[in-house]
């Protein structure tokens, strides 16, 4: 639980970092990196999810599970189309880096697990993961996008993910 | 004589009190409007325009109606009261129907 709450705590002390750069220096992040951080963040939860449903037996979890692969694939498919339309090239990013290196360490941990200690974790770093994300979202991503489309996505992505959030919170509360 | 026939379909036509078709829309994942008043008898329909699968479940779950992304669904009002419902993926989707007798 401890390592947990380090990870939760390192994941979003580097969210905070990137999304300090980006208020300090607004016009260092463009909609380039704004995307590729949105669309990380969506693969990584999608990964999750998969890594979920292989390993969890609980009807609520695995509901759950499937939603985020679901949706999370279903708005990256969106962004997608997008940049191809807005002729945007997704640029990596130290946020992005970030984020990915945060989720393998996530990942390989919840792989160790099994059982009602995987359910728990599982969901108790989907309830973190997305508070964070969505911090990240409604503070930095947001505010710095500047194409209109991009924005609009992004809002209903936000009102989409703080869905999550809210039943991931219903699923942990359930697992007690 | 004409407009007494007229009359008298109009009456019987007003009281069968015809049921309605009542859309809901979603869009940005909102319930939209959030608050519709029914009578028993009609039917609400959810449009979904969202990317995303919803779902209206009542809170008292009488019922609960899966809205895939870019589809509509339809129920129709069996009982009255006030129901709130919600989206199961989506609990931060809240709406409110009232529906008289």
């Amino acid at each position: 639980m401890t390592r947990l709450k380090t990870t939760i705590a390192l994941v979003a002390a580097a969210m905070l970092a990137g999304a300090g750069a980006a208020n300090a220096q607004a016009a260092k992040i463009n909609d380039a990196q704004i995307a590729h951080i949105a669309y990380t963040a969506g693969v990584i939860d999608v990964e999750a999810g998969k890594l979920a449903l292989k390993k969890s037996k609980t009807k609520a979890v695995r509901e759950f599970a499937e939603s985020m692969v679901r949706d999370h694939a279903a708005v990256n498919d969106k962004a997608l189309a997008l940049v191809k339309k807005l002729n945007v090239k997704p640029q990596d990013n130290d946020t992005s880096k970030a984020l990915t290196k945060q989720a393998a360490a996530k990942k390989a941990e919840l792989s160790k697990l099994s059982g009602a200690a995987f359910d728990k974790a599982y969901v108790a770093n989907e309830v973190a993961y997305h508070k964070t994300v969505n911090g990240a979202l409604e503070k930095t991503l947001i505010p710095s996008a500047q194409n209109a489309e991009l924005k609009s996505l992004l809002e209903t992505g936000l009102k989409i993910f703080q869905g999550h959030e809210q039943h991931a919170e219903h699923v942990a509360a359930s697992l007690k | 004589m004409r407009a007494g026939i007229f009359a008298a379909l109009c009456l019987a036509f007003a009281g069968t009190a015809q049921a309605e078709t009542i859309t809901i829309t979603i869009g940005k994942a909102t319930f939209m409007p959030a608050a519709v008043s029914a009578r028993v008898g009609d039917v609400i329909v959810w449009d979904n325009k969202d990317i995303v699968a919803h779902t209206a479940t009542a809170r008292d779950k009488a019922w609960d109606v899966m809205i895939p992304a870019g589809k509509a669904a339809r129920i129709e009002m069996k009982k009255a009261g006030d129901i709130e419902y919600y989206c199961r993926f989506h609990p931060n989707m809240v709406g409110k129907l009232q529906v008289a007798p």
